[in-house]
């Protein structure tokens, strides 16, 4: 093991598998010359050549468009978007030519690629630059949508993604890239699809993904010291959902809450909700709870912007809710 | 119309059982009360009894069928004066809409589907499933949901959990947001045995904190049950003459200077210890005390227990010093100041209950002592005197004993002798 940062493991991902793969290469918009719009691609030029890591025009439509024909064709693109929220131009590639064409081709066409960048809220960059596309993506069959929380998760998730035979979104996130993390020496790979149990807990199951898991377990520290033992699941993969781990925790808890950066409404914890109380109905002693972002643009003023984000406080308080016990 | 006999359930967690055995055949008349068949469940046989007369029209369940769900219809039973053809008709009718779900029956496990929201899924008695013979046959007629307003708030973990402790929801206080019943409320109702309903819960049993006192209590009385083998002796002894003697001690003196029965007895006590020795003795593990000297101890009860300050030297003291004793230490008692030399040392113990209205009862012996008398109350009873029946006051004695010490003829003498003594107060004198 050694402790290195979210960026540093996103790139080690993508270098070890180029390095294992040759059909595997990088574009998109800084990440050669300039190493990347936050520093991930570093040494992956001056390694694997222009070639393989491709500066791209400022022009999300072209280049996801033609790192969708050049899955098509057999390569395993990584598509870099400098953030998410630029990725709205490509969004008809990602949705309707990526997630659509094995389906459509009847089979006959793959479509190995991954769309990674930061993803969700940075600080103060307002309303168009701040905002959580998990949901968005997540309702898309055809699409595996990644969010890892750790350096080891974003590193053995990320090698998964690029093996993957489909194509899979990949949210990073901006105020993670810097937090270091031990991470297995060698190839590390993880499996898609699959929720962790980050600290096991008897009285309400606590769950979220990407940066969420980060206020989850702060609360989950302070519900501790309150009596209340949590258990924290960092679900990890969107989609395809982990209903396994999320219904076998609430077995045990009875209890739900689930967080995320993200707008409550159709959002994924609203999809954890409807799973739970479906197929686990039998098992709760209380509805299940979402925490959530404010459902209003993210606001420019730094006052309004932590306003409307979850805060561990209110997970702490909607747990207690939960319990029935006073917070 | 016929009337339709369904498989009972014997217990609310049954969901289905076996038809061991017809007792009545097709076509046999059938009382109310008869046992029809045999109902075989993985925990009893269980007889169905009939709760209308007819004629048993058509067996559709076989003997020896297993796995018969509970409500199922078994059989066909047709009234007098009705067309043995309309079994047919009714048989006909059954289709999937006459075998309901159990709708009785709690769900057993998280599989199956829970009961539906608007009905408490345990209709069952809350505990002790005792088999329900009325349920046997009802007319075909299809299950009537609960009425409206019925719904009990509930988590649905906390309604299956009653469910499968057979709790009736109803009767649980549920402490969640507008009185939704959660997982605690049923943890706590298990905890206590049962569903309270709300006014048993209110009526709760309170926790009382032990006092010294009651420890004392409670240690010294259980050692005394648990390690003394007691026996007890009963006797009446007539009381006439020791009230007259109190009356006329009593006549000049100032009331609280009056001397009661009991400390009469006290002295008649003390002076039957001196006489019959053997009686004021202890059990010494390997050998027998035998007190020299008489101190016997009063049993006094205050508001949360009960002492015994002791008179020491009884037989020596006149009855008047008695009395200011045992009354001084009854004040002290009440007051909480009584010094432990007050209430060690005793070589032997009255209970008087005569005040309560107590005719008569065995009072438990007061480690170390080997004996304890139980004084009732002085009462007008029949008494024959040369063979008339009469009114005279009469008070039961008990003796307990501790028969390592004392054996029954010694006890006997030694009640005799008290008796005596209470019979005839001037022998106290002699």
């Amino acid at each position: 093991m050694r402790e290195i940062s979210v960026r540093e493991a996103i790139r080690d991902a993508m270098a070890e598998e180029m390095r294992r793969d040759e059909s595997v290469f990088l574009m998109g918009e800084e990440v050669a010359e300039y190493e990347g719009a936050y520093k991930v691609s570093q040494g992956l030029l001056k390694e694997f050549g222009p070639e393989r890591v491709v500066d791209t025009p400022i022009t999300e439509a072209g280049f996801a468009g033609v790192g969708v024909g050049a899955a098509m064709m057999g390569l395993r693109p990584i598509v870099e978007f400098m953030t998410w929220n630029f990725a709205m131009q490509a969004i008809d590639q990602i949705v309707n030519s990526a997630a659509k064409t094995r389906y459509m081709s009847g089979g006959l066409l793959g479509l190995p690629i991954v769309f990674r960048g930061p993803n969700g809220v940075a600080s103060q960059v307002a309303a168009q630059h701040s905002q959580d596309y998990g949901a968005w993506y997540a309702h898309v069959p055809g699409l595996k949508v990644v969010a890892p929380f750790d350096a080891a998760d974003a590193k053995g998730l990320l090698t998964a993604a690029i093996r993957d035979p489909d194509p899979v979104v990949f949210l990073e996130h901006e105020l993670l890239y810097g937090e270091s993390g031990q991470v297995p020496d060698g190839e590390h790979v993880a499996e898609l699809g699959r929720a962790r149990v980050v600290r096991p807990g008897r009285d309400v199951t606590l769950v979220s993904w990407s940066r969420g898991v980060s206020l989850v377990l702060d609360a989950a520290a302070e519900l501790a010291e309150q009596g209340i033992d949590a258990e924290v699941i960092d679900l990890r993969s969107l989609r395809p959902l982990d209903r396994a781990t999320l219904l076998g925790s609430v077995q045990r808890t009875h209890r739900i809450v689930s967080v995320e950066e993200g707008w409550p409404s159709c959002g994924v914890g609203a999809e954890i909700v409807a799973t739970v109380v479906a197929e686990a109905f039998d098992a709760l002693d209380a509805p299940p709870q979402r925490v959530s972002g404010a459902d209003v643009p993210m606001p420019y003023a730094a006052h309004l912007e932590a306003l409307a984000l979850p805060l561990s406080e209110t997970v702490v308080r909607v747990a207690h809710e939960v319990c029935y016990t006073d917070g | 119309m016929p009337t339709l006999i369904r498989m009972p359930a014997l217990s609310p967690t049954m969901t289905e059982g076996t038809l061991a055995r017809w007792l009545k055949n097709e076509g046999d008349g059938v009382e109310p009360g008869d046992v029809i068949a045999e109902i075989e469940t993985d925990k009893a046989t269980m007889e169905v009894e009939a709760v209308d007369e007819g004629t048993l029209g058509k067996i559709l369940v076989a003997d020896g069928t297993e796995g018969v769900a509970v409500n199922s219809v078994i059989a066909v039973l047709v009234g007098e004066g009705e067309d043995p053809q309309s079994v047919e008709a009714a048989t006909a009718e059954l289709g999937d809409t006459a075998v309901p779900e159990p709708r009785s029956v709690p769900q057993p496990s998280a599989a199956k589907p829970a009961p539906p929201e608007d009905e408490p899924p345990a209709e069952a008695p809350a505990q002790a499933p005792a088999p329900p013979p009325a349920a046997v046959s009802e007319p075909a007629a299809p299950a009537q949901p609960s009425p409206p307003g019925s719904r009990v708030s509930a988590s649905p973990l906390a309604r299956r959990m009653a469910a499968q402790a057979g709790l009736e929801l109803a009767s649980i206080r549920g402490s969640g947001p507008h009185g939704r019943i959660v997982k605690a409320d049923i943890d706590r109702a298990l905890q206590m045995g049962g569903a309270p309903t709300t006014d048993e819960a209110e009526a709760a049993p309170e926790r009382i904190e032990l006092t010294n006192v009651r420890k004392v209590i409670a240690t010294r009385l259980l050692e005394a049950k648990q390690t003394i083998p007691h026996f007890y002796l009963e006797t009446d002894a007539e009381a006439g003459a020791l009230l007259d003697l109190r009356r006329r001690i009593n006549a000049d003196l100032e009331r609280e200077q009056r001397v009661t029965v009991n400390d009469l007895v006290v002295k008649a006590t003390a002076m039957a210890l001196r006489r019959v020795p053997e009686v004021n003795s202890a059990w010494g593990g390997d050998h027998i005390v035998r007190h020299r000297a008489v101190h016997v101890a009063v049993a006094v009860a205050v508001d949360d227990g009960l002492f015994t300050p002791v008179v020491r030297n009884t037989d020596r003291k006149g009855i008047r010093e008695i009395a200011r004793e045992i009354r001084s230490l009854v004040q002290k008692t009440r007051a909480g100041k009584l010094m432990p030399e007050e209430y060690q040392g005793g070589t032997f113990s009255v209970s008087n209950l005569g005040m309560y209205g107590i005719g008569a009862f065995a009072a438990v012996i007061n480690p170390p002592q080997g004996g304890i008398l139980a004084v009732g109350a002085a009462a007008e009873r029949p008494v024959v005197r040369d063979g008339v029946v009469t009114a005279a006051p009469v008070m039961t004695l008990t003796l307990s004993g501790d028969h390592r010490v004392i054996d029954g003829a010694v006890g006997a003498r030694w009640l005799a002798e008290l008796r005596k003594l209470i019979e005839h107060p001037a022998l106290m004198l002699a």
